[in-house]
């Protein structure tokens, strides 16, 4: 099978950190790609120039076997990579609706929509509400909530349903679950099984091993800048990842 | 939906689990409930929602409190419609205001980019000897490109909208100084030159009712912008904006174009106010309106719309100008000096900020 998504040796320096040196990073259709790394590794660089919102110096980014390149997350956005940043990046003081279709708005059609430029709320609610219920949110009753009366699992849910909503290829999740509670992070858990299942491939970045453990398919390990390696959750512990990103023992060769 | 759900457990099954007797996996396994409410916070929620509720209440009590102390000369039909006609200039500038302030922005420069848009249509007709029409069209560039200068210096080099405008204010003001060297423009001259610029000031009379063209056009400014807001992307990017900047980037809103767009929309109501104002006044007067940069400001707060950006609705602030109309009216009918017109005026300020602080905490 061909990866739907390969980064290939990209580095990234700050004046002479090197946040990433000659990473590589590969992402297979379907599949759930926990990335993992400790502190300062340069994970989120790495996830950074996988969404657009920083620029490598060197390296070349592959989506669907063509190279693409991107200078803003929005161009990233374009090309079917989408991110849910880990402040979600939501509009609290918007509805639902709004949030879900902002920047990618419906317009009426014929005269009203093409001169007025009116939107077509109508059909943006019932896309919204349709979104929502595909991912088993169904129980928030009002899409035209303010995002703000919604908890933070619902707001999760809310930027996931973004997300997947509009021809996407790759979604990127940024610690989906480090503001959360138990019981919302194991919804929100959940929601990352509803999209695989939907045949959308994702990159979860987290620190919450358990987490990773439970949902990766595949678990990519940053140390220093750079690939250390990628293990099969079902053959490795945790410890043993803790092990291996912080240069305790030897990774195993792949 | 079933068999997606049927997939997932499947899928889930294959998992390795560690958490398996963390949360349930009932059917309610998608619900995320909401906390207890008290009363208060009920209240909280609802004025959260409904921002425009508040100066809706304060205007019909006010109306309803002065029609008591200052009697019926307060409630008569004349007085009714001359608050109408004495907020219309405050009202357009409120409403060009409320833009800017959606975008967590302020404009201190609105009413003094008014008064150059009215010099330059005054000056041009009566004095050049332009036909009238060509004069306004240049009066309504002049906003556009007063209010979109604004936009450009707060996005470009990316100072705060206060620091900006307080330059841009003094600027604007200077520029009508030196254009008119501190001549008005007298209302016989413009009446002899140019009378279509009078024509938002003429009067009709319904049923005892007196309002001036003006008025109209300021609650049609309303409507318009009320549809402009809630019904186009334009609108909604608006809100956006103000709410979170760097959320509506990642959106795909181009954020700092549409800041400039904003800044024009304004500067093109304020403009319009321009041609309305001649009417009210009659003349063109350089230093008329000094005022009119925080009136506009107190319209909007009052009516509602949080400093912070994001929150309020453009109906707010039309209410919020009839409120500081009935204020200034009743507090004079009922023969208050107008020491206590300022000092109502000024709690009512800073109970609006007060109530939209405490609205404001139920996001967290």
């Amino acid at each position: 099978m061909e990866p739907i998504l390969v980064a290939k040796n990209l580095s990234k320096k700050y004046g002479k950190v090197v946040a990433l040196d000659d990473a590589n990073l590969e992402l297979y259709p379907g599949e759930v790609l926990g990335v993992i790394g400790d502190n300062g590794a340069g994970k989120s660089t790495l996830i950074k120039v996988l969404c657009g919102a920083v620029i490598p110096d060197s390296g070349e980014i592959l989506l669907d076997g063509k190279q693409v390149s991107f200078t803003s997350p929005i161009e990233a956005r374009t090309l079917g990579i989408e991110t849910v940043y880990q402040n979600l990046a939501l509009s609290p003081a918007l509805s639902i609706t709004d949030n879900m279709f902002l920047g990618r708005e419906i317009r009426q059609k014929g005269f009203m929509g093409k001169f007025l430029r009116f939107l077509d709320k109508k059909a943006m609610a019932e896309e919204a509400r349709k979104r929502l219920s595909e991912l088993g949110l169904l129980t928030i009753q009002n899409i035209n909530q303010l995002v703000e009366t919604l908890s933070g699992g619902q707001r999760q849910g809310v930027a996931v349903a973004r997300a997947t909503s509009f021809g996407t290829k790759v979604v990127i999740m940024d610690e989906p679950t480090a503001a959360l509670g138990v019981k919302e992070s194991r919804r929100v858990l959940e929601l990352i099984g509803e999209v695989r299942a939907r045949g959308i491939p994702i990159i979860l970045i987290s620190h919450n091993m358990p987490h990773v453990f439970e949902v990766a398919d595949r678990i990519h390990i940053h140390r220093l800048g750079t690939r250390l390696c990628v293990i099969d959750p079902k053959k490795y512990e945790m410890s043993d990842a803790v092990a291996f990103m912080t240069g305790a023992k030897e990774p195993p060769a792949n | 939906m079933n068999k997606i759900s049927d997939d997932i457990s499947k899928d889930l099954k294959d998992q390795p689990k560690f958490t398996t007797d963390i949360g349930n996996k009932d059917q309610d396994h998608h619900s995320f409930e909401l906390g207890e409410q008290t009363t208060l916070k009920k209240i909280q929620h609802f004025l959260h929602g409904n921002p425009t509720i508040v100066p809706v209440i304060i205007l019909i009590l006010s109306v309803i409190g002065f029609g008591f102390i200052a009697g019926g000369k307060f409630f008569s039909a004349f007085n009714l419609s001359l608050i109408v006609q004495q907020v219309t200039i405050v009202g357009i500038l409120a409403a060009a205001q409320t833009l800017i302030i959606l975008t967590a922005g302020i404009d201190l420069s609105v009413a003094a980019m008014m008064v150059l848009a009215s010099v330059f249509m005054g000056k041009l007709s009566v004095e050049m000897g332009i036909p009238t029409l060509p004069a306004i069209l240049v009066g309504m560039i002049s906003g556009v490109a007063t209010g979109a200068f604004n936009g450009l210096l707060v996005t470009r080099l990316r100072l705060p909208p206060f620091i900006v405008t307080l330059g841009t204010w003094n600027i604007f003001f200077a520029l009508v100084i030196f254009f008119t060297g501190s001549q008005s423009i007298r209302s016989s001259d413009i009446e002899a030159n140019a009378p279509l610029f009078h024509f938002w000031g003429e009067r009709i009379n319904l049923g005892g009712f007196v309002f001036t063209y003006g008025a109209f056009l300021m609650i049609g400014i309303f409507i318009f912008l009320w549809f402009l807001l809630n019904r186009t992307a334009w609108g909604r990017h608006v809100y956006a904006i103000g709410d979170d900047k760097e959320a509506a980037e990642l959106s795909g809103i181009r954020t700092d174009r549409m800041l400039v767009s904003i800044y024009a929309v304004a500067g093109l109501v304020v403009a319009i106010g321009a041609w309305v104002s001649i009417g009210r006044v009659g003349s063109v007067s350089p230093t008329s309106f000094y005022e009119g940069n925080l009136d506009s400001i107190t319209a909007v707060v009052i009516g509602g719309t949080s400093l912070f950006g994001g929150r309020g609705t453009i109906i707010g602030s039309l209410f919020g100008a009839l409120i500081v109309g009935v204020f200034s009216s009743g507090l004079s009918i009922a023969g208050l000096d107008v020491l206590w017109q300022r000092f109502a005026l000024g709690c009512l300020i800073i109970i609006a900020v007060g109530i939209d602080q405490w609205i404001r905490k139920v996001s967290n």
